[in-house]
């Protein structure tokens, strides 16, 4: 199997991926932003979708899209139910102009399906070293910010009176997802993204509530389901219906959820035998 | 087109009552991910040669499930929905693959048929949108108390989680409702942003129900009569027409109350 440079190119590809959602992921579900997370991917894709459209770069158009959605969405809300309503708002005018876009490009009926569903076997070099230079500028830049951002996810307040307006680190923080986010659905699709943005990261913060160990621990979910869905996904070529192969982001798809479920259990199973010993005591 | 405006006409109702609990109980993602869900059923009833509606329905209901399972606790309540629903949409990708053709008739239901409607679907929808209605009637006081004073609704023993999966079952029949008509991508668009202007603009809930319902008529049949002259998608149209009915709201709201 790793004789197959497709193969090969399909881990680098995904490891990457999965490095860089993993630690920023890990922001995302503390800061209960799994849904702008979400919602910025499938702003990217109508993005990428209206830059083939125009003729330019999909990466240029996705990336556009994706800053200035999570702008948007900063802007237009600050408190939860806000924020939930601007992320849908902002949403439903990427997705009506996405289908326009499609709509107009009606000849290319297979470009909509990889640009959500995800290539990683068609991945090109230039893309994967693009990716892998934006990519570690933004790991670089959520270090930068690790301290801020940590402080205004846990306690808002008190970073205010550090003099860390809480206001701007959060649109920062959406500015760098929503880079981070165009990177890997460039290469992954916006589905991929999606789940291994929040999968490994939720099963993290179950596991640890030190925020570096869970960084460090998201990242390695996150390599381990990738690399298993894409060895999967390779095996399922000799799997019925003969010769089709299931697609990676099924397995990505269910492994991140199991991830999630797995850590969920894990913790309640922790909390149940804390309880029990209590009671024997 | 007399069914299109029928059928519209039940869905605007639908989803301006519904989407006044979305947005109250800032449920956006479940309602996108609900229609997200629902699309992978569609897939999968495409497969075993069934009717897609039938499949919308089935995944409808058991994401439904699996979200109201996996959100008890509350505090990943965001991370839970992603996750069910890209497990989904997975589930939908491997039904595609194995289904040998493109399966046009699925990829329809991403962007609805509304203009290619038959009378019999309309029929359907009808059904479907009278049951969750009589549902949200029923729900409609307690869920009200639960989403405005949630400590009050606690003390006096209002069942929360109960109320909590019965509102993703409304939500859920919306969404199969809804899709075969606008479709998986825009469904979402009528539950949100208009609903989202009336509770800006309306000084009490039913005065924001009745206006969201109002605000979605207009999106739906201008919409519809829009992509009539100009020949552009109507989903298109309609989720433009609806972001716009927000923001002029917020516009509205910050220029006036300041």
């Amino acid at each position: 199997m790793l004789v197959d440079p497709e193969v090969r190119a399909a881990l680098i590809a995904g490891a990457v991926v999965a490095v860089l959602c993993g630690a920023i992921g890990v922001f995302v579900v503390m800061r209960r932003a799994s849904f702008a997370g979400h919602a910025i991917t499938d702003v990217g894709f109508t993005g990428g979708a209206g830059a083939t459209l125009a003729g330019v770069s999909p990466l240029g158009g996705l990336l556009t899209f994706s800053v200035l959605g999570s702008l948007l969405i900063s802007r237009l809300g600050d408190r939860v139910r806000e924020r939930d309503i601007a992320t849908g708002t902002v949403l439903t005018v990427a997705l009506g102009l996405g289908s326009l876009f499609l709509w107009i490009q009606t000849r290319y009926v297979s470009e909509p399906a990889s640009l959500l569903f995800g290539s990683i076997f068609a991945v090109q070099a230039e893309v994967l070293h693009v990716t892998i230079v934006i990519g570690s500028a933004a790991l670089i830049a959520l270090a930068v910010l690790y301290r801020p951002l940590l402080y205004s996810t846990i306690s808002p307040d008190s970073a205010e009176a550090r003099g860390v307006s809480p206001g701007f680190i959060g649109g920062a923080f959406l500015v760098l997802l929503g880079v981070a986010v165009a990177e890997a659905a460039q290469l992954v699709g916006v589905l991929l993204t999606t789940a291994l943005l929040v999968g490994p990261a939720s099963a993290a913060t179950y596991l640890t509530k030190r925020t570096s160990a869970a960084i460090a621990l998201s990242m390695a979910i996150g390599l381990a389901v990738i690399t298993l869905s894409i060895a999967l996904a390779y095996e399922s070529y000799y799997w019925p219906p003969g010769g089709k192969g299931w697609p990676v982001s099924f397995f990505v798809g269910a492994l991140s959820l199991a991830a999630f479920v797995a850590a969920r259990a894990e913790v309640r199973r922790r909390r149940l035998s804390v309880l029990i010993d209590e009671e024997a005591e | 087109m007399q069914n299109a405006f029928l059928a519209s006409g039940a869905i605007a109702v639908l989803t301006g009552v519904v989407g006044i609990f979305v947005v109250l109980r800032a449920n956006s993602f479940a309602a996108h991910a609900l229609a997200q869900i629902s699309f992978a059923g569609a897939a999968g009833a495409v497969l075993l040669r069934l009717e897609p509606l039938w499949g919308l329905i089935a995944f409808a209901l058991a994401g439904a499930a699996g979200l109201g399972v996996l959100s008890v606790g509350g505090a990943r309540r965001d991370a839970a929905t992603a996750l069910v629903m890209t497990a989904a949409l997975g589930t939908g990708a491997l039904f595609l693959v194995l289904n040998n053709t493109y399966a046009t008739s699925v990829f329809s239901l991403l962007f609805g048929s509304i203009v290619g409607i038959s009378r019999s679907a309309v029929a359907g929808t009808a059904v479907l949108a009278l049951i969750t209605l009589a549902m949200l009637g029923a729900l409609f006081r307690p869920m009200l108390f639960a989403t405005v004073n949630l400590e009050g609704a606690r003390a006096r023993g209002v069942p929360l989680t109960r109320l909590n999966s019965a509102f993703l079952v409304c939500l859920a029949l919306a969404a199969a409702a809804t899709i075969p008509i606008v479709g998986s991508l825009l469904v979402f668009a009528l539950l949100v942003a208009p609903p989202a202007a009336a509770t800006l603009l309306a000084k009490n809930p039913l005065q924001a129900v009745v206006l969201a319902v109002v605000l979605n008529l207009t999106c739906s049949w201008g919409g519809i009569v829009i992509a009539y002259y100009t020949t552009l998608p109507v989903g298109f149209i309609i989720s433009v027409l609806a972001a716009s009915t927000y923001l002029a709201a917020r516009v509205y709201n910050e220029r006036v109350r300041a």
